[in-house]
């Protein structure tokens, strides 16, 4: 299709690469250079989607990110994006983009039936509407809701496409690089400091681009041009465009979305979207201003627009609008008309306030704009006027209600703008955001010249807080600097319904409804009425709406105040947001030496906090988890078994108080441990209950190595630089981590000292004994530990021979009928044995309930020795106990509650719950490990375990917690 | 019986991305120097350093990484230091990263100001490298070698590639 | 939010663990009796205005006390648990 609205030769657009595009599956061209937006509006194409509530058919109102009206799908890879604003979607060769919200298509919309029912669906029709019955509510009312008003689509498959996050640091954040911020950001550069200059658009210049206003004696595109080349030359500037300054926090931190490839055919490696992280020491926000429209009876038809959307789509992207009226309140609005004017437009100029009338173009002084036809596409605009009324034929409305200054980010600390009568807006205070100067328009100042002053002094502020001496080189250029005249309209008096906020359908009339029905706080109202709740936040509505409910409560706007601003400034992507950290980028992935052999025997991979651990290790013929996993116990407890444990965190302990340390870590004593010798040790927390377990070997007079379980290696780590540092500052300890500098391998059952003697000559170990021990020419480490009940030993050798000591292991190992056995083998194992991990210390239990509580030493003080202590923590406490099934075959499970036998499975008969399960190759059936209430006095004695989850109820009996070998002996001897 | 044979984390080779360059290299012995409390001690000839310093000597560096810490690299310390010392050369896979948009690929995955003005040539510091505790020594403007734990190696190298990836994406354009 | 660690200077919150109130440095005499403990463990201001609690930078290892105003969000100071060599 031809561009039939396209005026030849204007716009800052390059016709030497038209652009093909499709919308609603019409094909259209545009040129490099168009948003969606203004592709569309020059080819004539106005109605770009409907309205959330009522299904009212909308055009574009603005030119930039504030847009309410013009949300559309924007498909990439076969998938879609909803809810993208077309005036940011820049376009590009390909695009495909289809409006939303409205069925069966954008020009016959059923749902636009709501319309007609508006009088049902004033504010609040929800709440009133849909109170009883309740149940009602998410069944039925909620759900139709949702599909009758909305925004997009999501796509339902997971986004694959590429996103980043990066951190940036600078002297000084620019905000916005309109005349203000170019001045500041050029001037705090000259002066040396590092700065970032940051602006949405996909050009610096902000207003320069639309207005292009005479800057310095020269066409402000010039100056601009100058100035952009002047400021890429600068090493200590770094210019982000297409970057949205999306909130302030604190210390100087801020958020911003960058657009990467987003408009590009084919981004290639380039990601969507990233999102920064920027620390800047000061900060000049010089976001400009928005405007805003005038309610006025159906002000929302496709062909109404801001005038100042309507002065960029005609300069920089040469949209003829066509018949244009303009409405305005202020100066601006004339000044556009004027301008407008200027580029040929014809322009009829509607304004209430008396004005003289001595312009090129007809102006109805005293006037209003008091009704609009056309329900697809303005057709006329009635003018009601000193003389009567008129109706004029318009093709477009262009509305002008004064300027909001863009106060958001300066309010993000919770700060409040106040009124400033003037400019009939709210204006920023100083010093909302520590460190932040707001300058030009974002701080009501309106002029060229007096944003290009604002900037310069703004800079000059920043440079001297940053201590920076040097002066900057270049003046202020001569602009524009008329004064702005305001005479507030917010709402034009009449019948029918006048919008204030587009995106979601609200009216004058419901805001007054609100203050009527007693909600005349401005937050009451805003969720009254929702106005302000879309995705534009009400950037173009929040302003007069809280004017119309001043004027309704008689408050007055400065006391009625505005809304809490919040980040972010701008929709965020989620996924933008979270960059790496989807997926496997969540967090590290931590591989043991062993992994590439586990996973190559076939082993299942599970995870153990960060690491990966083989589940089991199957053979040909093992149909399942449970063939396998009792297999390699019952070669362990035959033969022998091999296992990688590096897992476990591993801290060197030095220094000649480091036995004194650990014994106050420790509930019992570490420094009475001889050399060669290794200790289980309880840790608790300063409350008293368990923080975790592990063995402590001492391998010198004044060196530990203790270990951890593998979740808590870090917890650990992080409680003995506290413990040392608070309470140790003067010991001499020293504590690192060395989990990664070992691979050890558990070597367990009656043949593993025969595995061992492959390595080389080991050292005849007691048990519970360490020593140096030289594995196959390397030096390593032999600990005499066992947690499968068998003799065992764990052999520690530098990381770096892991992966071809464990290959050595699991052959020596096999040509003895044994085996690797992976983490379900081990629980087998050590569930047998009554030993408990971190199912059981779980974070509620004391060293007395998993019956440990000899080990806390009445000798000295501990970490949790005195809170252990407490009145509440002995006395019918649930203890640890094993569980047996009474009828042998029945499958017990974790997380099961246990009631005595006749009670019902309700919380007051809980008499405590199972933590671990595991099938007893060994004593042919299943075991379990729990605690019940006094369970240590109550063996023999038989409960019901009730898994409501699994529907399972079996009788188990309360026994020793050691189901096998009580008296230790296999791992003795 | 033959000795252990060793292996690196992850293959001690260079991919080159853009005009970002990523190695991995074994730096060779690496140990971990914690003077007791109120002790600076003189280490193979080096004064302890302070915060973020790299003292060298010839091939050998003393490089401070943590509170009360200092990695010796290239050689093993003297005897006697009034120290707790710990063998880490097997706990850490060593990265360099060089090149005009080394920085820049950095930036992609540490919070930490890389401007040469806070962090100059020569220094080290510990920050995060994503979710990983990392070493990171600034060996020249455009230069860093990066340490992070053993085990999240090929994290680490997964990460910084498709980092450099990224930017230099941007660079092609 | 940014914290000053005594060791690496100004850095990102993210780089921090928060361990709750500086009270808990107070820790009281293993013999001081059931109120002293429970007050220990369990009883925390939550002022309005300056408060002082713990932090750790997990990069560096340093524990650390922040005096921070949690009207303001203003960080006054940070001091290091232990002294020494930093």
């Amino acid at each position: 299709m031809t561009q039939s609205h396209r005026i030849p030769g204007r716009g800052l657009i390059d016709r030497s690469q038209p652009l093909n595009f499709t919308f609603d599956g019409v094909m259209y061209q545009g040129y490099q250079g168009d948003t969606l937006a203004s592709a569309l509006l020059a080819n004539g194409v106005r109605l770009m989607g409907r309205s959330f509530k009522y299904h009212r058919p909308r055009g574009v109102l603005t030119a930039g990110s504030e847009e309410p009206n013009a949300l559309v799908e924007v498909f990439e890879n076969g998938q879609h994006t909803p809810n993208t604003r077309a005036t940011m979607a820049e376009l590009y060769g390909g695009m495909v983009a289809r409006s939303q919200n409205r069925w069966p298509s954008l020009g016959l919309d059923v749902m636009a039936v709501n319309d007609l029912l508006s009088p049902f669906f004033s504010a609040g029709f929800y709440y009133k509407t849909f109170m009883w019955p309740r149940a009602f509510w998410e069944k039925l009312y909620e759900p139709a809701i949702r599909r009758a008003a909305g925004l997009g689509r999501l796509d339902r498959r997971h986004d694959e496409a590429a996103y980043e996050k990066a951190f940036a640091h600078c002297d000084l954040l620019v905000i916005g690089a309109g005349p203000t911020g170019l001045m500041a950001a050029m001037a705090a550069a000259q002066a040396g400091a590092d700065v970032i200059l940051a602006d949405e658009g996909s050009a610096l210049g902000g207003r320069i681009l639309a207005d292009q206003p005479e800057i310095g004696d020269m066409p402000g595109l010039t100056w601009l041009e100058t100035m952009r080349t002047d400021l890429a030359a600068m090493p200590n500037v770094r210019i982000m465009t297409r970057t949205t300054v999306t909130g302030a926090y604190d210390d100087g931190t801020f958020g911003a979305l960058e657009r990467v490839g987003l408009h590009l055919a084919d981004p290639g490696d380039l990601p969507r979207e990233c999102f920064w992280r920027i620390h800047a020491r000061r900060a000049i926000l010089a976001a400009g201003a928005l405007e805003r429209p005038i309610a006025h009876r159906d002000n929302d038809r496709p062909g109404v627009m801001l005038a100042s959307g309507l002065r960029a789509y005609v300069s920089r992207w040469g949209v003829n609008p066509g018949k244009v009226v303009l409405f305005s309140n202020n100066d601006s609005g004339l000044a556009t008309a004027r301008a407008l004017t200027g580029m040929g437009i014809d322009v009829s100029y509607v304004d209430p306030r008396p004005i003289p009338v001595t312009e090129e173009f007809p102006v109805y002084a005293e006037a209003r704009v008091i009704a609009t036809q056309g329900r697809k596409g303005l057709k006329s605009v009635d003018i009601q006027h000193r003389g009567g009324t008129s109706r004029v034929e318009a093709r477009t409305l262009a509305l002008s209600g004064g300027w909001n200054p863009s106060v958001h980010l300066a309010c993000h600390l919770n700060g409040r703008p106040q009124w400033d009568e003037t400019i009939a807006a709210f204006v920023p205070r100083s010093d909302m955001v520590p460190g932040m100067i707001v300058a030009g328009a974002a701080r009501g100042t309106f002029s060229t010249g007096a944003c290009l002053q604002d900037g310069l002094e703004a800079a000059q502020a920043s440079l001297t807080a940053l201590g920076i001496r040097k002066k900057p080189r270049l003046g202020v250029p001569v602009a524009e600097a008329a004064p702005y005249r305001i005479a507030p309209v917010w709402a034009v008096e009449g019948d029918g319904r006048a919008w204030l906020d587009f995106a979601n359908d609200v009216t004058v009339k419901d805001v007054k409804l609100s203050a009527q029905e007693g909600f005349q706080s401005v937050e009451h109202m805003k969720r009254y009425t929702t106005q302000g709740m879309a995705p534009d936040q009400g950037k173009s509505s929040n302003v007069a709406a809280l004017a119309v409910l001043a004027d309704a409560t008689g408050q007055g706007i400065a006391a009625t105040g505005t809304t809490t601003y919040r980040p972010p400034f701008v929709p965020v992507s989620i996924a933008a947001m979270g960059a790496g950290g989807r997926g496997t980028g969540f967090a590290p992935q931590r591989f043991l030496t062993s992994d590439a052999q586990s996973r190559a025997m076939g082993a299942p991979m599970i995870e153990a906090g960060l690491w990966y651990r083989p589940s089991y290790f199957p053979r040909a013929g093992e149909k399942d988890w449970r063939d396998a996993a009792e297999r390699e116990a019952v070669m362990v407890r035959g033969a022998v078994g091999v296992c990688d444990v590096s897992t476990l965190g591993k801290i060197d302990v030095q220094g000649k108080d480091a036995g004194r340390f650990l014994d106050f870590l420790y509930t019992n004593t570490m420094s009475t441990l001889p050399v060669g010798k290794v200790r289980y040790g309880l840790m608790l927390r300063e409350d008293g209950f368990v923080m975790d377990d592990g063995t402590c070997a001492r391998l010198g007079p004044d060196h530990f190595l203790v270990t951890t379980t593998t979740a808590a290696a870090g917890q650990v780590m992080r409680h003995m630089d506290f413990v040392q540092q608070a309470f140790c500052a003067d010991c001499d300890v020293r504590t690192i981590s060395v989990t990664e500098g070992w691979a050890q391998f558990a070597i367990a059952g009656p043949k593993a000292r025969e595995v061992l003697a492959t390595l080389g000559d080991a050292p005849d170990l007691p048990f519970m004994g360490c020593a140096p021990m030289t594995v196959a020419g390397i030096a390593g480490r032999l600990f005499r530990i066992s947690f499968s009940g068998e003799q065992g030993y764990e052999v520690a050798v530098p990381t770096r021979y892991g992966k071809d000591l464990f290959a050595r292991l699991v052959t020596a190992a096999e040509s003895l009928e044994g085996c690797a056995y992976g983490m379900e083998a081990l629980n087998i194992l050590r569930v047998e044995k009554g030993f408990i991990t971190h199912a059981e210390i779980h974070g509620r239990t004391t060293a007395d309930d998993v019956g440990l509580g000899k080990m806390v030493s009445a000798k000295k003080d501990c970490i949790g020795k005195a809170a252990s202590q407490r009145p509440g923590l002995s006395e019918d406490r649930q203890q640890l106990v094993g569980l047996m099934p009474v009828n042998q075959g029945e499958t017990l499970s974790a997380g099961a509650h246990l009631y005595n036998e006749r009670d019902p499975a309700t919380r007051v008969h809980d008499q405590g719950y199972v933590t671990s399960v595991a099938p007893s190759p060994t004593l042919g059936t299943w075991l379990g490990l729990g605690f019940v209430v006094n369970g240590r006095a109550r063996h023999g004695e038989v409960i019901r375990l009730d898994d409501g989850l699994r529907k399972r109820q079996v009788l188990v009996e309360i026994v020793d917690p050691v189901f096998f070998d009580p008296e230790g002996g296999r791992m003795r001897d | 019986m033959t000795d252990l044979v060793a292996e690196h984390a992850v293959a001690l080779r260079t991919t080159d991305i853009g005009r970002a360059s990523l190695t991995a290299f074994d730096p060779g012995p690496v140990f971990s120097i914690a003077p007791y409390p109120g002790v600076r001690p003189v280490v193979n000839a080096m004064p302890f350093p302070t915060p973020g310093q790299i003292v060298t000597q010839g091939a050998v560096r003393l490089v401070w990484a943590g509170r009360e810490q200092a990695f010796l690299i290239g050689a093993a310390p003297d005897e006697g230091l009034s120290a707790a010392i710990t063998d880490q050369s097997d706990g850490w896979a060593w990265f360099r990263l060089q090149g005009e948009d080394a920085t820049a690929v950095l930036a992609r995955l540490t919070p930490l100001d890389l401007r040469v003005s806070a962090f100059a040539p020569g220094t080290s510091a510990r920050a995060p490298l994503n979710h990983m505790q990392a070493v990171i020594l600034r060996t020249a403007a455009d230069a860093f070698e990066l340490a992070v734990f053993r085990s999240m190696a090929q994290t680490a190298q997964h990460e910084l590639v498709e980092a450099m990836t990224r930017v230099a994406a941007r660079r092609a354009r | 939010m940014r914290l000053p660690c005594p060791c690496c200077g100004s850095r990102d919150r993210r780089e921090f663990t928060y361990y709750g109130a500086a009270e808990f440095l107070n820790r009281p005499a293993p013999d001081a009796g059931d109120a002293a403990w429970d007050d220990y463990l369990h009883n925390r201001d939550n002022p309005a205005g300056e408060t002082r609690d713990l932090w750790y930078h997990d990069p560096c290892a340093t524990w650390m006390e922040v005096t921070r105003n949690t009207v303001t969000h203003e960080v006054l100071k940070a001091r290091a648990l232990a002294g020494g060599v930093k």
